[in-house]
């Protein structure tokens, strides 16, 4: 799918694209933080039809419930696609001995085989961190590998 | 201290009208430049209740308030905008410059006023009110229309043809040759090259001595550099307000919206101080007599500046009735016809209120003209408070908890 990108100097950006179903779709992003969502009906193919407006707040609330099921089914996707994979989530508790340590420290690639694609920490996704990526106590790290690789993670990081 | 009742008296009551004055304005989506400048003439000498404590803090704040203009106009500058809008709207903006700065400055002519005269007048027919027409736009639900873009290019293009005016204006002004005009038109667009290139290349340096986790040091920074560099600027002869616009332009990304927030209600209290002290330094005898002469003008260069429109519109492929919005959104003059003025007023008495007049039809008009302009039907109308509440539930923020929002299994 096309998304393109026009400037409003001063304003801020606009996407438009066309759905499956021919309707040409356009979100205004405000530097004010504000978007607004329009579509462009037949008659003037110039003049954008105003269909709602929302605040950063509300933005927000729309971007996840449209995205979080996405995020899900991929992973699902993921291992599906390849037997023996699962997907799983370790959480890093207060008395772990990685909280405040670096990522790398854990080595749990080289003693598990299981990937750490993904922390969760609080309302950001932190994808594909790196070895110097930081823990912190309530993290959640999303690991790829067999059950036993993430059981191993697990093992590893809650001591 | 001795507290100076009479001043805060004046300025309070002034104040508290400005911004009824406002309110009933955004009641009929006005802009409240010209309010502000009706305000004013009301003040001034011959007017109907004259301020003479308040007088000195107004002239003050009003050179306050060009330069915060000016700095906030250097602030939502970004380069890829500029040079995006310079890439697509060259022409338009040729365009736009020759139409509406010929009127002004043969009207100027036609009225017998010296090189300066002309100059400013070309200047304050020229430039629309960015600040005006952006809002409008956006109060209009227009920012999704295809014609948009061009409108905005055409503004931003406008802007910056500020940095290179406002200099010569300040020289030719100040009564010097067309040499020395020329020189300082030069070294502002100099500088300012240099400006955009430093705040590609270190503006984050410069964005990190001014910005700051507390508010007030931001405030303080950004004001107290932006002053010292006007200050200097007006001892070069490259103008006040271009060296605001220069600090502004400098500051980038995440500083310069910092400094914008910090810095907008102050903006708000002395750009309507400088409206306000422009309405004051004209003598309510001379509007009459200055009415013909604006409207007239004021007529030729709404034409003038839907031409521009419709021709900048046209150039990204935008339908008859999309030109035609584009044509009338652009008439809106506003703050810096008014900036202009200000700068040359002063040797200038018949300036003064030609121009005040003319931005006054000319603000009130220009909004409402592309009130008419075609569009579709009204927009959907809203949805019954009530309305499908049987059948939904209300569901609290979908906190992106960690052990759920992402679906995936626990570890076996």
């Amino acid at each position: 799918m096309d998304v393109n990108e026009v400037l409003l100097p001063g304003v801020g950006l606009r996407y438009e694209f066309v759905n499956h179903e021919g309707h040409r779709v356009g979100v205004v992003a405000q530097r004010s933080g504000e978007f607004e969502l329009v579509v462009y009906p037949g008659e003037d193919p110039d003049e954008a039809k105003p269909v709602l407006r929302l605040t950063g707040e509300e933005a927000d609330a729309l971007a996840e419930i449209l995205g979080a099921p996405r995020i899900a089914e991929r992973f699902a996707d993921l291992t599906r696609e390849v037997p023996g994979l699962s997907a799983g989530q370790v959480e890093v508790r207060p008395d772990s001995p990685f909280a405040g340590r670096p990522l790398g420290e854990t080595r749990a690639r080289t003693r598990t085989g299981a990937s750490i694609v993904a922390v969760v920490r609080g309302e950001d996704v932190i994808a594909s961190p790196g070895p110097a990526q930081g823990l912190r106590a309530g993290d959640v790290m999303v690991v790829i590998g067999t059950r036993e690789g993430i059981a191993g993670v697990q093992r590893i990081v809650q001591g | 201290m001795h507290t100076p009742v009479a001043l805060l008296l004046e300025l309070g009551v002034i104040l508290t009208a400005l911004s009824v004055l406002g309110a009933v304005g955004r009641r009929f989506a006005l802009s409240p430049v010209p309010l502000y400048l009706v305000a004013g003439l009301a003040l001034g000498d011959g007017g109907l209740a004259p301020v003479p404590a308040a007088r000195e803090f107004v002239d003050t704040g009003a050179a306050i308030g060009v330069i915060l203009l000016l700095l906030t106009l250097g602030l939502d500058f970004t380069v890829r905008e500029f040079t995006s809008s310079l890439h697509r709207h060259r022409s338009s903006a040729v365009v736009d410059l020759v139409l509406n700065a010929v009127p002004g400055a043969l009207a100027g002519w036609l009225l017998g006023l010296d090189a300066a005269g002309i100059l400013a007048l070309a200047g304050a027919t020229y430039v629309s009110s960015s600040g005006i027409v952006a809002r409008l736009l956006g109060d209009l639900r227009r920012l999704g229309n295809r014609e948009t873009p061009a409108v905005l290019s055409v503004l931003v293009l406008e802007d910056f043809a500020m940095a290179v005016y406002l200099p010569l204006l300040a020289v030719v002004t100040a009564g010097g040759t067309w040499a020395q005009a020329l020189f300082a038109v030069l070294v502002a667009t100099v500088v300012v090259a240099v400006a955009i290139a430093a705040s590609g290349r270190w503006g984050h340096h410069v964005g990190r001595i001014l910005s700051h986790a507390d508010a007030e040091q931001v405030l303080l920074r950004v004001l107290g550099v932006t002053l010292i560099v006007a200050a200097l600027a007006e001892l070069a002869h490259v103008s006040a307000a271009v060296g605001a616009f220069l600090i502004g332009l400098s500051l980038t990304g995440a500083a310069a919206d910092r400094a914008r927030t910090v810095l907008s209600p102050l903006r708000d209290l002395f750009a309507a101080v400088f409206f306000l002290a422009l309405g004051l330094s004209v003598d309510l005898g001379d509007l009459l007599p200055a009415l013909p002469a604006a409207t007239a003008l004021a007529l030729v260069t709404a034409v003038t500046k839907m031409a521009a429109g419709w021709y900048a519109a046209g150039r990204d492929g935008t339908g008859r009735r999309g030109r035609l919005r584009a044509g009338t959104a652009l008439i809106a003059r506003g703050e810096f016809s008014v900036v202009i003025i200000g700068l040359a007023a002063p040797a200038q008495d018949r300036l003064g209120a030609l121009v005040t007049t003319y931005v006054m039809i000319l603000a009130v008009c220009g909004p409402l003209l592309t009130r008419c302009a075609p569009t579709g039907p009204a927009p959907l109308p809203k949805a019954e408070p009530d309305g499908g509440r049987a059948l939904s539930k209300t569901h609290p923020l979908p906190a992106p908890s960690a052990g759920s929002a992402h679906g995936v299994t626990g570890p076996g």
